[in-house]
């Protein structure tokens, strides 16, 4: 369960998160949309304590992220943008060096191990480093790590960005079996991606939300294609005859 | 603890991943020989440590810096710091299981110099008191160079500006406790600089330990500094580690 309140963040003059507010609740998939530039990371930052925000505040699984930000980072997954990972390491010690600042040990941590390679199809480069792997094998070793305590919640960060058709399509899956029970944020810019996962979509732009509902919903609201409604909501109005122009042709 | 420990062990156990550990240990334990030999070992017909304690605050102020650069340099670089500080770590585990880890490398290094050691046992009936003592100023004067050299690698992306920060405050740390420049000061009428400057100076505290006292004021200076600079990485981490 993710809670948002009034979270806002400030870069110098500039005001990356607005005040902004919503909910995810337990079976939920929440597509977090946006322009570039849009705070969705900054949100997802937020939310996993990595940034501690100017205004407002979350709460992520019962904690609060002000106050107990070690406890929200127990309790979540979570995967940054470009899933930065230990390049030395191989996959197996990785996995088990997350798994120890986890407290996780013995056969706990060896199961635990043994399921996310299964899930995330690792069994073949375990013993690679992670520097020798392919991009889409790194960024499964990044969904690997944040599955592997079992968490309730997960905040991916644009996680099959750079990755091909087929591996996208397998990233895609596994989050949609892991959404039936758990609360899952993702942000992305792939409009195609929330109609494949997601169960909700909020559109950010400029620091604040422009619109929340299912992706059915959304598309409605732009003459059946949610591309044109995410277009329509997120120009700027001196771009918007041009964006009529093309909507017309 | 379990945070902790776990982020000492892969930072311990990298060093030995790539042939920069070994790298290190050979240039350290090739020029420590070389410096002791250098400073008349022999010449003083004497049993004892003192030629080979004489240099270590200069090799120190090189090769702590070299070791602890990409402690936190190279995690801001690859971006791994958001992914390091999203664990369930506090910063300050986090800085204190690298800073260990370190530490810990460079008493490896300094186990190796038992050799030398070996040498004047062979060659003679040394007094243990003032070796012990000087060994263990060798490793607390580590810890605060190390500790020097982590916050420096905490401000910066880049390596080699992180060694290069490191090297020179350790440097300046050093040279704190140079007889002429403490004169100079005394003599100028700046009387409690020069004794500031005494106070800070890993010279001073050093040679106390290696002469075989120990004194409570200097191990309390060097472990200060140490806790100092810790601190100021851990603040310093949580400020800009987004930038």
């Amino acid at each position: 369960m993710i809670r948002v309140a009034q979270l806002t963040k400030r870069f110098g003059s500039i005001v990356a998160v607005d005040g902004i507010e919503f909910e995810v609740k337990p079976g939920e998939v929440l597509g977090f949309l946006g322009p570039n530039g849009a705070g969705k990371s900054t949100t997802m930052k937020m939310l996993s304590c990595f940034l501690e925000p100017d205004g407002g505040t979350a709460e992520v699984c019962g904690f609060d992220i002000r106050k107990d930000p070690v406890a929200v980072r127990r309790a979540i997954g979570y995967v940054p943008e470009n899933a930065p990972l230990y390049g030395d390491m191989t996959v197996r010690s990785f996995l088990k060096f997350v798994g120890e600042i986890r407290r996780m040990g013995g056969r706990n941590l060896k199961d635990a191990i043994e399921r996310v390679i299964t899930s995330c199809a690792l069994e073949g480069v375990l013993e690679q480093t992670v520097e020798t792997l392919s991009k889409g094998y790194k960024r499964r070793v990044g969904l690997a790590q944040a599955f592997l305590h079992d968490p309730k919640t997960l905040i991916l960060d644009e996680p099959t960005d750079g990755l091909d058709p087929n591996q996208k399509h397998h990233v895609r899956e596994l989050i949609r079996s892991m959404g039936q029970e758990k609360c899952i944020i993702i942000s992305t810019h792939i409009l195609e991606e929330v109609d494949a996962v997601c169960s909700r979509a909020l559109i950010v732009a400029k620091g604040r939300v422009l619109a929340d509902g299912t992706p059915e919903e959304l598309k409605q609201r732009g003459d059946g294609r949610l591309d044109h409604f995410f277009r329509k909501i997120t120009t700027p109005e001196d771009e918007m005859p041009q964006f009529d122009q093309e909507v017309t042709a | 603890m379990t945070a902790l420990l776990a982020v000492f062990k892969r930072e311990f156990k990298g060093y030995f991943g790539t042939p920069v550990a070994y790298v290190f240990l050979v240039a350290f334990l090739f020029l420590a020989a070389l410096a002791a030999f250098d400073n008349g070992f022999f010449d003083f017909r004497e049993a004892s440590l003192r030629t080979f304690f004489l240099d270590l605050p200069l090799l120190f102020a090189l090769f702590a810096p070299a070791i602890a650069m990409r402690l936190w340099s190279e995690e801001r670089r690859s971006g791994t710091i958001e992914f390091l500080l999203t664990l369930p770590i506090t910063p300050t585990q986090a800085v204190l299981g690298k800073f260990f880890a370190s530490w810990a490398f460079f008493g490896v290094a300094l186990i190796f110099t038992g050799s030398m050691v070996w040498t004047v046992e062979y060659l003679g009936d040394p007094d243990y008191g003032p070796i012990l003592t000087g060994y263990l100023g060798a490793f607390l004067m580590a810890g605060a160079y190390l500790a020097v050299a982590t916050f420096f690698s905490a401000v910066t992306k880049n390596q080699v500006i992180a060694f290069v920060l490191g090297a020179v405050t350790c440097l300046a740390l050093v040279y704190a406790g140079y007889p002429p420049l403490l004169k100079t000061l005394d003599g100028g009428g700046f009387g409690f600089l020069a004794d500031f400057a005494e106070s800070i100076s890993f010279n001073t505290h050093f040679e106390l330990l290696q002469r075989g006292l120990v004194e409570t004021g200097s191990l309390f200076a060097l472990i200060a500094i140490s806790i100092g600079f810790l601190a100021s990485t851990i603040v310093m981490l949580q400020e800009t580690k987004a930038r």
